[in-house]
């Protein structure tokens, strides 16, 4: 069935399930709530606001951390507004980076107002253009474990798109100081704080 | 000053940029690129221990120099004073987190400018950067460059505060546009 939808919450279960030691980062909203909700990991990054800037900062971790996996876990509206960093991607070639957009087609926080990619704009797409090596779009949860095994992997730079029902669930809201997700964080990864 | 006089000056302060960088231990340099950057790009792209990122947008730097601190790297941005006014919702990063960061910025819109559309940002910069809380330090002579940057670097990494180091169009050299410049 090439058009079923996806549950979040359980494909970033699935994504998250025996994550071993990737560092993943989140993009404001509604998947930064679905990987609280899988587990509040400290090494996770929790961003609650920068929107637009989900996959450059992940890019920043895994130029820093090349022997260890980096997942940045975002919406399309936050890969639509931080569409350019695809490029930067494809240039710098970080073979550790893997990004995973969670795509309803809408702004789910604003009232659910379509996105580009509900009047065709097709993110891998671009992602292929840019020199990344992209799945094509995962429906059934079979593609979400392939994903989890190749990100493992670190044959990127990966880029994929899971395509997601627009069903909200219960918001799992982590910490939102940024200070304390940052030192959180820092610590997990590089045993020292801040 | 002879011609080879004039090339060596022009290009003592981009190395001694380069030396503090260096020195400081800075792994990361992210850049949308400038003239007046073109000397310190090209040595940090030609060092094998450096991680030299072309962005589309200088906001993209703010983001990935947080990342970097996240994963351990020092990190600075280069970019022309244009670019401060892409970043400032990513500057919210900053504060928000508490992160340290340095960005060098070359200024345009000033000094003898040819081109009227920088002068806007070249007049905002200092302010935009002061409102998200990042310390401005300007530098007008070029023996200034390298003291001012290590200053920045080590007051924003060990301090954990944001530094914009102004590198002004005087020191940088007026942009020339035609044959008779």
């Amino acid at each position: 069935m090439a058009d079923a939808l996806l549950d979040r919450r359980e494909a970033v279960a699935r994504l998250l399930r025996g994550r071993g030691d990737l560092l993943v980062v989140t993009g404001l909203g509604s998947a930064t709530y679905d990987c609280a909700a899988v587990e509040d990991h400290p090494r996770n990054f929790y961003l609650w606001g920068a929107m637009g800037g989900t996959v450059a900062l992940a890019l920043g971790l895994a130029l820093a951390r090349p022997d260890e996996p980096v997942a940045a876990i975002t919406g399309d509206g936050d890969m639509l507004m931080g569409i350019g960093s695809l490029a930067t991607v494809g240039a710098a070639k970080p073979a550790n980076l893997s990004i995973v957009v969670l795509d309803n087609e809408v702004y789910g926080e604003t009232g659910a107002q379509p996105t580009a990619t509900a009047r065709g704009v097709d993110l891998a797409g671009v992602a292929r253009s840019c020199g990344l090596t992209a799945l094509d779009d995962i429906h059934d949860m079979n593609g979400v474990g392939t994903l989890a095994e190749r990100i493992a992997r670190c044959e990127g730079p990966l880029y994929a798109t899971i395509k997601i029902d627009r069903r909200e669930h219960p918001k799992v809201l982590p910490a939102r100081d940024g200070a304390y997700l940052r030192a959180r964080f820092r610590e997990a990864v590089l045993g020292t704080a801040p | 000053m002879s011609a080879t006089a004039a090339a060596a000056a022009a290009q003592a302060w981009p190395d001694a940029l380069y030396d503090v960088l260096l020195r400081q231990h800075v792994r990361q340099v992210a850049y949308v690129p400038d003239a007046g950057h073109s000397r310190l790009i090209a040595r940090c792209e030609a060092d094998p221990n450096m991680v030299a990122t072309v962005l589309t947008t200088e906001e993209e730097g703010v983001a990935l120099l947080a990342g970097a601190w996240l994963g351990g790297d020092r990190g600075v941005l280069l970019m022309q004073s244009s670019g401060v006014g892409n970043c400032v919702n990513m500057f919210t990063l900053l504060e928000n987190c508490r992160l340290p960061f340095v960005t060098l910025v070359t200024m345009r819109g000033e000094w003898g400018e040819f081109n009227p559309w920088q002068a806007a940002m070249g007049q905002a910069s200092g302010d935009i950067l002061t409102r998200m809380g990042v310390q401005v330090h300007r530098v007008e002579d070029p023996s200034d460059a390298a003291p001012t940057l290590e200053a920045a670097i080590r007051q924003s990494y060990d301090g954990m505060l944001a530094s914009a180091v102004l590198l002004s169009q005087r020191l940088i050299g007026r942009k020339a546009f035609t044959e008779e410049g």
